[in-house]
Order: C-alpha cells, then structure tokens, then sequence
C-alpha cells in the first residue's frame, strides 16, 4: 500500500483499500477470504477481463431417436470471419454413455473437455465399471458454467450433452455459458437453434420418436440447410452417434450441396 | 529379534553403526508378512497377481483389494500395508494426473516409478514420520513402448522386472519365475500367474485366499483392468489345476 504504483488511481486514503481492493472492517483479525485471482487487482492499472472469444465453432445440432441420440456439428473452428482451422473435431466420445458437441470459444471447451476427461479417467480408477451417466455430466456442467457466469468470469460456450443411461433410455440437453439447460428431443446452438430446431419440429411423428434413419436423415438436411445460411461454417461435418450398440463419432461427412434454388430467390 | 537393533532403531533419521536404517528393515518385515504379490512382463501385456488372505467370512469378496488402476493404462499391487497402499495409490493418481494436465497424454511408467519412488523415498529421511510399509508393482502397456513392470521398495529404490515378486512367499514365487520364459502369450502369461499364486499359496498357515489379478496388455485395449472375468477364470482353473493333488476347499471365489 506504500509503494502505489497505481498511478491511475490515488488511495481513497491513508491505509486504505486500492481500488478493486476489499477493505478489512475488522481491524485485521480475520483476514479476508481469499478472492480467485480473476477479481483481485494485479499488475500497476489492474485487471481486465474480456468475456470476447478469439477461436469459436459453430452450431451444433442433436436430436434425439428411439434408442439413441445423434450430434452433428461441422468442423471448422473461425477466427472471427475466417476460416482458420477446418478439420476440428467437435464432437467427442466422452465415454461409453455419453457424447458431447461443443460450440463457442473453443479453447473453453477445450479446456472442459481435459476436466471432464480427467473425471473420466477417476471413474475408471474407481474399478468398479460403472461410467458416468449423460444426465450427470450435463448437471455437473451446468453447475460450472453457472457458477462461472456468477463470478463474471464465463466459460463462453454452448454445449450440447447427449447419450443414454444403463438402460437404455436416451438423453439428451442443452447447457449455455449462464449456465442454463433444457431436454428436449431436438436442441441445438448458434444458429442452429433458428433454422434447426423447427424444421426438426415440424417433421416430428406425434405419437412416437424418431427411428435412426429419420434422424439420420434430418441431420443431413439440417447441415445441408445450415451450410446455405450460415456464414461461418464449412461443407464438412461429423456425426456422434450414442445408443445401447455402442458410441461414436462417424465422418467427416460432406453437405450434398445443391445451389440451384439460388436463382429463385429475389432480393433475402 | 528385539536385541538387534536397539538403540538405533527408533527414528528412520538415524543410522545404526554397521550402516542400516532400521525403520527401512523393519518397514521391509512388515512386507514380508502380507499375502504374496506378483508382476509377469509378457510379449503384450504386464499381470499382476495377489494372493489375498482372507481373514474373516464376513468379508464383501471385494473388499480389502491391494490392486490398483492409476490411469488408463497403469496398474499398481501392493503387499505391506494396505492401508498405507490406498494412500499411495492415491498419490500416484495425483501424479498420473498433474503430468496429463501439463502434457496432454498418459504418464510414461518410468518417469511414474521414479516419482513415486521420490515420494517414498522421502518419507524414509525424517524422524517425524515413518517408511511405508510398502512393495509397490506397477505395470502399464501401450502401443510405443509396449508392456513394462517396475517394483518400488520400502527404502524407494526401484526397478524395472521381466517378473517380480513381494510378500510371504517371495522367495518360492520368484523360483518358480526364473522357470517362466520371456515374451509369452497373454494366456499362457495368465496362466502361469495363476499357478505360481495357487503354488506358492500356504494351506497350513493361512486357509482362505482369493485369487485377484490385474491385467493391461493388447487385449485389454490398453485399458488396466481388475479380475476380467474370462481371464481371471483362466488364471484360476490354471492355478487349481496345478494344485489338484493338494486339498483345494479351503479357496473362496
């Protein structure tokens, strides 16, 4: 507090907390709780955090069939508008139950991903052959995410959590950087959650899932849909697929495009 | 017994006059009254054997394991303590961990070893504390490097194995290793850890024993599991087998 090498701000007075600082009310008998590095003020003009992200993906789309789930997402991860690195995997093999989609800044998932491959690896030392389920992760993410977002240091992605439990039934959910999540048969991020998630809607059978082939199908069409509308993404994509027969991420498949509707279209 | 070493015996900071830390020896007695433990290198995969004394009925069948999956590819036996073999374990968890935090891949099995050894080592310098009762086994395989087998002493010098043995009956385990060849097939190399537990195994002195074992090799997918069960039977039925003059009632699955 004597060398101020603030030189920005003064000290409001003598003893006193820099700015940013926490001031101790009570006379230095219990100190003052530790506060994680992203809130204390470091280095001579303080901290600033950005919540921009430098690397991103895309949308990522699940939908989810009669014993199974399935998650798409293309495979290039932008620099802002370009189009930097275009063979990246972004969806993962969690573990034998569980698939997940990452969109958004892609060193943050990332960085979630090495976590969760760790706690991966601590099932596994537990020797008891149990992995995790989906709806376990997808709660435990949620947990994360919202504590972060509370914290005002946020992860800045959109996940998509996918897979089935010990017997059988399928899962699958959203969870966003605040840190909120939904199931649903169909979810999706960016902008697939707007061009997506209602032509999914529509083709829906009333009175029973989707068969693996519809799926299938939809995904395709989806993708092809995204590739026309969506200005940062690219033609190649890959296909996480999670049922009781086993779990895996399939492609690098190619959109099947047809540019030909583009002469019909006047003016949007 | 008691006469040998008084005087020098009661801190593991202090030598006696021929040389020998006390605290290491006698750590090395408590390894030597724990059931046997042993580790066989095989052309592509590493085994581990235990012979694990049960002593009550009341026992889960599980319960009081001194085997180990420290990462994908890493398993860890202990004989001596088994409470002090948790503890470790955990630290070599911790180990395995940190290193796939800084470098993204599994912990090679030397740079493991020699951690771990550090760690128990360290533990043998001060009077505050004392050794691990300890004999440490561990063994990976994968694609590189293939399979490998160290042993870590109570003192924490290591080594590295084509076959090891620790506990009651090492000395009888390791005569029946030096028979094994090199480079054996996954099922001839279970088999074989099976009969020399079920051989060197004492009916007099301890009546109950489970059979368990860990494997990591090519046909494991490179993943370190405990008591697979087609494999495990084998090793059993190899073992039994081997022992079909002796009286075998006194084994619990």
């Amino acid at each position: 507090m004597l060398n101020n090498y603030n030189s920005l701000a003064q000290p409001m007075w003598q003893n006193g907390p820099a700015p940013g600082a926490f001031y101790n009310f009570t006379g230095g008998q219990t100190p003052v709780q530790q506060l994680p590095r992203e809130l204390t003020t470091v280095g001579p003009y303080g901290t600033k955090h950005s919540t921009a992200s430098s690397t991103t993906g895309t949308s990522v789309l699940g939908i989810r069939y009669d014993s199974g789930v399935m998650l798409a997402a293309d495979t290039l991860v932008s620099y802002g508008s370009m189009a930097r690195y275009q063979n990246i995997e972004r969806v993962f093999k969690i573990n034998k139950n569980i698939l997940l989609g990452g969109s958004g800044d892609f060193a943050d998932i990332q960085s979630i991903k090495r976590n969760i491959d760790q706690k991966m690896i601590e099932d596994q030392c537990c020797d008891d052959n149990i992995e995790m389920k989906p709806k376990s992760l997808a709660s435990w993410m949620t947990r994360v995410l919202y504590n972060r977002r509370s914290r005002m240091n946020p992860l800045y992605i959109d996940v998509v959590v996918g897979g089935v439990d010990n017997e059988g039934t399928p899962y699958l959910a959203n969870v966003d950087l605040r840190g909120r999540s939904y199931e649903d048969y169909v979810v999706a991020t960016g902008f697939a959650r707007h061009l997506a998630i209602p032509l999914v809607r529509e083709k829906k059978p009333k009175d029973r899932d989707f068969t693996a082939v519809e799926a299938s199908e939809l995904i395709r069409t989806c993708m092809e849909v995204l590739y026309y509308r969506d200005t940062r993404n690219i033609s190649q994509y890959t296909v996480g697929v999670c049922s009781v027969n086993g779990c895996g991420v399939e492609g690098p498949f190619q959109v099947n495009e047809n540019w030909t509707f583009a002469e019909t279209i006047k003016g949007y | 017994m008691s006469t040998i070493g008084t005087g020098y015996d009661l801190s593991a900071s202090q030598f006696s006059p021929d040389g020998r830390v006390f605290q290491i020896d006698y750590a090395s007695k408590a390894v030597e009254k724990s059931g046997t433990v042993i580790g066989i290198r095989g052309k592509d995969a590493v085994v581990l054997a235990v012979e694990k004394i049960i002593t009550s009925k009341l026992y889960e069948p599980d319960a009081g394991g001194r085997i180990f999956t420290i990462e994908k590819n890493i398993g860890m036996a202990v004989a001596g303590l088994v409470a002090d073999g948790n503890y470790v374990a955990d630290i070599a968890r911790q180990e395995a961990a940190n290193y796939r935090q800084q470098f993204e891949q599994a912990i090679p099995l030397k740079h493991l070893c020699d951690r771990v050894a550090g760690y128990v080592h360290a533990y043998t310098l001060y009077s505050a504390v004392r050794p691990f009762g300890l004999s440490i086994i561990l063994a990976s395989w994968d694609e590189v490097e293939g399979p490998q087998l160290y042993k870590i002493e109570p003192s924490g010098s290591s080594f590295g194995y084509f076959a090891c043995a620790s506990g009651k009956a090492k000395q009888l385990a390791k005569t029946e290793m030096e028979k094994l060849k090199t480079d054996m097939r996954t099922d001839e190399l279970v088999e074989s850890a099976g009969e020399i537990i079920y051989k060197v195994h004492d009916e007099l002195k301890d009546k109950d024993f489970r059979f368990e074992m860990g494997l990591v090799g090519r046909v494991t997918g490179g993943l370190h599991l405990i008591n697979p069960s087609e494999l495990t039977e084998k090793a059993r039925k190899a073992g039994d087998a081997a022992n079909k003059e002796e009286d075998s009632d006194n084994e619990t699955h």
